[in-house]
């Protein structure tokens, strides 16, 4: 923490920050220390158009601000100016939703591990920085205007067989399923997986074996998610292959570029899954009673 | 592609056994090195090992080069500014490109053995040593007297220790085979394996040209 005593700016290691006018009182001088950057900015009018990188000069940016913040104020000089703000998605802004997919300076959300653009903060970059911005790249992830892309592809991956089938019926009682305290660890942490498809973004195949994984993981762990284990992970692979996803080569891209820290382990044990799925299932079919 | 990739794993480890036995250069050395050579090429249960390290050496091959093709179709348009160095390593990001540089060796390297061993004519002046086998042995010293195939040599060996150094837990990991108490012990491996066995195939070409 940081404090002003008699003139002096002195780092001090408390938690007690005070924050009384007092102590800032004999101060005359605040520096605002902002920056100027140069931004190289992806702009596509629409999915047919062929899109290109526009540099806009920006200054005045704050350290303080995140990367969306600095984006809303090109925005409003943009549209001062009578052009057409850039287009990006953007929904919680605090690293939950998973919209804010931008590649910035060659990496998905930017430099720093575990976050999304969202929580990615212009300290990040020094005065005068060169910033690349440009939409995730993958024939399953089309470009719709500038940084937006159409992740519905994720979506359909999901329906193939990211769920359990439960009859609605009375609630069952807590603790009633007994699950090792270990794969419910294994399971949450499949399950923090946001969807923002940073990892196809990261991959240089585009594939989405990370996000495939996390989902067949979250339930396949669980007591609940076993019955369907088999049909799930063959569906969904399925799905991922129709949605023109490239193949998982293995060179772990995606888990250093996963904001929530997803581990290529889930790869493994889906690969794990899919072979013996493969090799000795074949889903049955109704003959009688069933649709 | 992982098992294929490891089956070649194994069979390296037997190539690399024989090819040991280069070390010894003189006239005993001489005449185990080709009797040990007849028997790989005339062993019943060695051709069949021979027919499937074919299969997978093409199968390999074939299954890489189809998939680099369908992945590079899954991103049409590249990145302007891209930095993957950030987040993964270079030879997992090469291994096609190292894999086609060994399968130009392998035919290279085929073409100067293989083919002579089995059919072709042998470049020395006697095919047959004393105890009247095909003189492989000759033929390997004369092929590393010469420079340039000596230089050749070693710098695919650099390109297979590069893709080992990916490939060796990759091929685990593609078949499932990870679990948090073996997996840090197979990368372990792999990384000893990408390194020691690559660079034992390449000292015996350097030790050949200035010792043999």
């Amino acid at each position: 923490m940081c404090q002003f005593e008699n003139g002096a700016f002195q780092k001090k290691e408390s938690s007690n920050f005070d924050f009384s006018i007092s102590k800032f009182s004999n101060y005359q001088i605040f520096k605002l220390v902002t920056m100027n950057l140069k931004l190289k900015i992806w702009r596509q009018k629409g999915p047919k158009d062929n899109g290109k990188m526009v540099d806009y000069p920006i200054s005045g940016i704050s350290p303080d601000m995140s990367f969306l913040e600095m984006m809303d104020v090109l925005n409003d000089q943009l549209v001062e100016k009578g052009d057409l703000p850039v287009a990006f998605d953007h929904d919680c802004r605090e690293g939950i939703c998973g919209s804010c997919s931008m590649y910035i300076n060659g990496e998905p959300h930017g430099p720093g591990r575990g976050i999304t653009t969202c929580q990615l903060h212009m300290r990040s970059f020094t005065d005068g920085d060169t910033i690349h911005i440009e939409p995730w790249r993958a024939a399953a992830f089309p470009v719709i205007k500038d940084l937006v892309t159409d992740r519905s592809a994720f979506d359909r991956i999901i329906q193939a067989g990211g769920f359990i089938s439960v009859n609605s019926g009375s609630p069952v009682d807590a603790n009633a399923i007994p699950i090792d305290k270990h794969d419910s660890d294994r399971a949450f942490d499949a399950a923090t997986c946001i969807g923002c498809g940073a990892c196809v973004a990261a991959c240089k195949n585009a594939s989405a074996m990370l996000f495939t994984s996390a989902k067949v993981s979250h339930l396949s762990l669980l007591p609940q998610g076993q019955v369907e284990a088999r049909d799930r992970v063959l569906a969904m692979i399925n799905q991922m292959d129709e949605e023109g996803f490239g193949n998982c080569t293995n060179t772990g891209a995606c888990e250093v570029e996963c904001p929530k820290g997803i581990s290529i382990e889930n790869i493994a044990r889906m690969n794990r899954q899919y072979l013996g799925a493969a090799i000795s299932y074949s889903p049955p079919k109704a003959t009688g009673g069933g649709d | 592609m992982a098992a294929t990739g490891l089956f070649l794993c194994i069979f390296l480890l037997g190539h690399l056994a024989g090819n040991l036995q280069l070390f010894m250069t003189d006239e005993a050395g001489k005449l185990q090195f080709n009797e040990y050579a007849k028997f790989m090429t005339t062993f019943p249960a060695v051709k069949i090992l021979s027919y499937l390290t074919y299969f997978s050496i093409v199968f390999h091959a074939i299954d890489g080069l189809l998939l680099t093709l369908k992945n590079r179709k899954a991103r049409p348009v590249g990145y302007a500014y891209s930095r993957p160095d950030k987040n993964s390593s270079f030879p997992a990001r090469n291994m096609a490109i190292l894999g086609s540089l060994m399968l130009v060796f392998i035919v290279l390297h085929m073409s100067n053995f293989w083919v002579k061993m089995h059919w072709g004519e042998l470049n020395v002046d006697i095919w047959l040593d004393a105890n009247g086998n095909r003189d492989l042995h000759s033929v390997v010293m004369h092929s590393f007297k010469q420079l340039w195939y000596v230089i050749v040599y070693a710098l695919c060996m650099v390109a297979i220790g590069f893709h080992l150094w990916h490939g060796f837990q990759s091929g685990f990991q593609s078949l499932g085979l990870n679990h948090p108490r073996y997996t840090p012990i197979v990368e372990k491996t792999g990384y000893a394996f990408a390194v020691i066995v690559p660079a034992l195939f390449g000292i015996i070409p350097v030790y050949i040209y200035f010792f043999g």
